[in-house]
C-alpha cells in the first residue's frame, strides 16, 4: 500500500512538472511582428469591442455574400482584448471602441489603426426623470458623486442612482476620457452592469437612475438627456455639435494585406459605410 | 494468468486511472490559477490585495477586501434566510410527511437545484429587485445584498435540505421510540432528541450550502449591483446594511476578465486564489464534521 501511494505521488508530480514546462514553453512571444496576418488564408478572424461587434458581424455578412469562399469570424471580448489580439497576432483584426492608449502603442508599436465609424455616447435617464438638459460639468459631477440629488439639477427631491459600465469596457473608457477627464473618477457606489443592453434594462426599470450608452442602443425605454441643449442624435454628432463622440477602430498588426485588406477596404467603401449608417453610427467617409 | 484475472486487473487499472485523473485536474487548476496570480501578489503585495478596499484597475489599485466582505455578507444573508426554510423542509420530509406527500415535495425541492443560475438571476432582476426597491430608504436602488441573499437562499435550499434530511433519517429509530415512550410529544421528540442527534450532519449540510453560495456567480452579477464598495447601512437602521450594493469575488472575476490584461488580469486570478482558499476551508470543515458524525453512528 505504501509503495503504491509513493509511486502515485511520483507520477502526479512528474505530470505536473511536465505540464508546467509545457505551459511555460508554449506561451507565444507578445509583440512579434506578423507581416501578413491573413497569409493568403481565406479565414479572417476579428475580435474585440462588444460595441463594434454587431456592426462588424453585419459588415462581415455583406462581405461574405459578395466574396464566397471567404470566412470572417467575429468574436467579442472587449476593446482591451481587441488591442491585445491584434497586437499579439491571435486575431487578424482587433476591434476597439475607444482611442488606443499610449501604453498599448508602446507595447504594440506596429498597430495600424483604421477608424471605420464614429459613435456618440448618450446620457440617458429613467423616463420619469424631469431633467432633460445638463452640461458636461453637471454630468461629471453626477457620475463622480458630487451631485447626489435630482433637486440640485431642478428635478424632484430624489437620490440619483448612477449606472455605469465595468472597468475595461470601451464605452466606459470613452466616457471617462471625454466626460470625466483626468481627475474625476466614477463614484464607487455606481451600479455596474457588464453590457450596453443591461445598462439600458437597469436604467429603464430603476426610477431616478442615470446611465450612459452607445447611440446604437437608444430606444424608447430610456430618456436621452441633451448636453448644453444639444440632443444626442446622429446629425448632431455628425456636424460636431454633440460633444461626446468616440471613434470605432479596427486594428491590424502592420499594414493589412490580402483578405484582411480587402475586408477593411470594403468597410470603408460606399456599401460598407451605408451599413454603418443603417446601424445608427456616423460614417467616416 | 487466466483471462478472468487479466480482465479483473485491467478494470482495476482503469478505475484507478480515473481516480488519479480527477486529483490531477484539481491540482492542475489550483496550480495554474496560482501561477497566473503570482505577478499580482509580487507586484501589488499580499497585504494590499487582501486588506485594501479600493479596486480601481485604471488607477492601479487592486484591493479586494470589499469583495471578500461582499461575498461573506451575501452568504450570511442567504444562510439566515435559507437555513430555517431548508431545515423546516428537511424535518417535514423526514419526520412528518406521509409517503405520498414526500413523493411530490422531494422532487419539487430537488428541481430547484436543476434551474440554471441565469434564470434565478433573471427572476431576481425582474421580480425581486423592483420589490426590494419599494422599501422607502434613501439610496435604495433595489440592487444589493437583500435581493441577492433571497435569490441565493432559494438556490442553496435543495443542497441543505437533502443533506439535512439524510442526517435526520440516520438518527436511529430507537431514539424516537425511547423519547415517545417517556411521554414526549412528537414535536418535543424532534426538537429535543432527533435534531440534536443529527446535529453534525445538519451542520455539514449548511456548510455545503455555504460553499455553494460563495461560488455562485451569474445570478449574483444580475442582482447585486456590482459596485466595489464596503457594504454599509444606508440609514441609522443597521438592517439597511442589506440594501447596500456590493460585489462578490466571483462577480469580480466574471465581470472584468474579458477586458483584463497584465497586472489587472493577474489580480483577477489572485481573486480566484482567495475564493479557492475560502471554498477549500469551507469544504474541509464540512468533511471534518461529516466524519465526526460517522464516528458517532459507529459508536452506537
Amino acid at each position: 500500500m505504501k509503495n503504491i501511494s509513493k509511486s502515485v505521488f511520483l507520477v502526479v508530480s512528474l505530470i505536473l512538472v511536465a505540464a508546467m514546462v509545457a505551459a511555460c514553453g508554449g506561451s507565444s512571444t507578445p509583440g512579434a511582428p506578423v507581416s501578413d496576418p491573413s497569409g493568403g488564408n481565406s479565414t479572417v478572424t476579428v475580435s474585440g469591442s462588444t460595441t463594434v461587434q454587431p456592426l462588424a458581424e453585419k459588415l462581415a455578412e455583406a462581405f461574405m455574400t459578395e466574396n464566397t469562399g471567404v470566412r470572417i469570424d467575429v468574436q467579442g471580448g472587449g476593446s482591451s482584448v481587441g488591442v491585445k489580439a491584434a497586437g499579439e497576432g491571435t486575431s487578424d483584426i482587433g476591434m476597439a471602441s475607444r482611442e488606443i492608449k499610449e501604453s498599448e502603442l508602446i507595447e504594440f508599436p506596429n498597430l495600424k489603426i483604421i477608424v471605420i465609424a464614429r459613435d456618440g455616447i448618450a446620457i440617458v435617464s429613467h423616463p420619469d426623470v424631469n431633467v432633460g438638459d445638463l452640461t458636461i460639468e453637471q454630468v461629471r459631477d453626477i457620475f463622480s458623486g458630487k451631485i447626489t440629488n435630482w433637486k440640485d439639477l431642478g428635478g424632484e427631491d430624489q437620490n440619483i442612482i448612477i449606472v455605469s459600465r465595468e472597468e475595461g469596457s470601451g464605452t466606459r473608457g470613452a466616457f471617462e476620457e471625454m466626460v470625466m477627464g483626468e481627475d474625476a473618477l466614477i463614484a464607487a457606489t455606481a451600479i455596474l452592469q457588464p453590457s450596453n443592453g443591461s445598462v439600458r434594462t437597469t436604467v429603464s426599470t430603476t426610477p431616478y437612475a442615470i446611465g450612459y450608452m452607445s447611440f446604437g442602443y437608444l430606444d424608447e425605454t430610456v430618456k436621452p438627456i441633451s448636453i448644453d441643449g444639444v440632443a444626442p442624435t446622429e446629425p448632431n454628432a455628425a456636424d460636431g455639435s454633440y460633444p461626446i463622440v468616440r471613434p470605432l477602430n479596427m486594428l491590424t498588426n502592420g499594414e493589412p494585406a490580402g483578405m484582411v485588406k480587402a475586408f477593411l477596404d470594403f468597410i470603408l467603401s460606399e456599401a460598407g459605410q451605408k451599413l454603418v449608417v443603417e446601424d445608427g453610427y456616423i460614417p467616416v467617409k | 494468468m487466466s483471462a478472468r484475472m487479466i480482465a479483473d486487473k485491467t478494470v482495476k487499472v482503469i478505475l484507478f486511472a480515473s481516480a488519479i485523473v480527477s486529483i490531477l485536474i484539481v491540482l492542475a487548476i489550483g496550480f495554474f490559477i496560482f501561477r497566473e496570480s503570482i505577478q499580482a501578489w509580487s507586484e501589488i503585495g499580499v497585504g494590499d490585495i487582501l486588506f485594501k478596499t479600493v479596486w480601481r484597475p485604471g488607477q492601479d489599485q487592486y484591493g479586494i477586501l470589499a469583495m471578500i466582505v461582499g461575498s461573506v455578507s451575501v452568504t450570511l444573508g442567504a444562510i439566515l434566510l435559507g437555513v430555517p426554510l431548508a431545515l423546516g423542509c428537511a424535518i417535514f420530509l423526514a419526520e412528518i410527511a406521509p409517503a405520498g406527500v414526500q413523493a411530490v415535495v422531494r422532487p419539487a425541492v430537488q428541481l430547484l437545484a436543476g434551474i440554471p443560475s441565469v434564470v434565478y438571476g433573471l427572476f431576481g432582476m425582474v421580480i425581486l429587485v423592483p420589490l426590494v426597491r419599494k422599501l422607502n430608504v434613501p439610496g435604495n436602488s433595489g440592487y444589493g445584498l437583500l435581493a441577492a441573499s433571497i435569490v441565493l437562499a432559494v438556490m442553496i435550499l435543495p443542497t441543505i435540505a437533502s443533506v439535512a434530511e439524510d442526517a435526520i433519517r440516520a438518527v436511529p429509530e430507537n431514539y424516537r421510540h425511547g423519547s415517545l415512550a417517556l411521554g414526549a410529544t412528537k414535536w418535543q421528540t424532534i426538537t429535543k432528541v432527533v435534531l440534536p442527534a443529527g446535529k453534525s450532519g445538519i451542520i455539514a449540510g449548511v456548510i455545503l450550502g455555504v460553499g455553494r453560495a460563495l461560488g455562485e456567480t451569474m445570478a449574483m452579477i444580475m442582482v447585486i449591483g456590482n459596485s466595489v464598495i464596503m457594504p454599509q447601512p444606508l440609514s441609522d437602521n443597521p438592517l439597511t446594511f442589506f440594501l447596500s450594493q456590493a460585489r462578490t469575488l466571483t462577480g469580480n472575476i466574471a465581470v472584468e476578465i474579458n477586458y483584463a490584461t497584465g497586472v489587472h488580469e493577474s489580480a483577477l486570478f489572485a481573486t480566484g486564489v482567495v475564493l479557492f482558499g475560502l471554498i477549500m476551508i469551507v469544504n474541509a470543515s464540512a468533511r471534518w464534521i461529516i466524519r465526526g458524525q460517522k464516528f458517532i453512528e459507529k459508536a452506537n
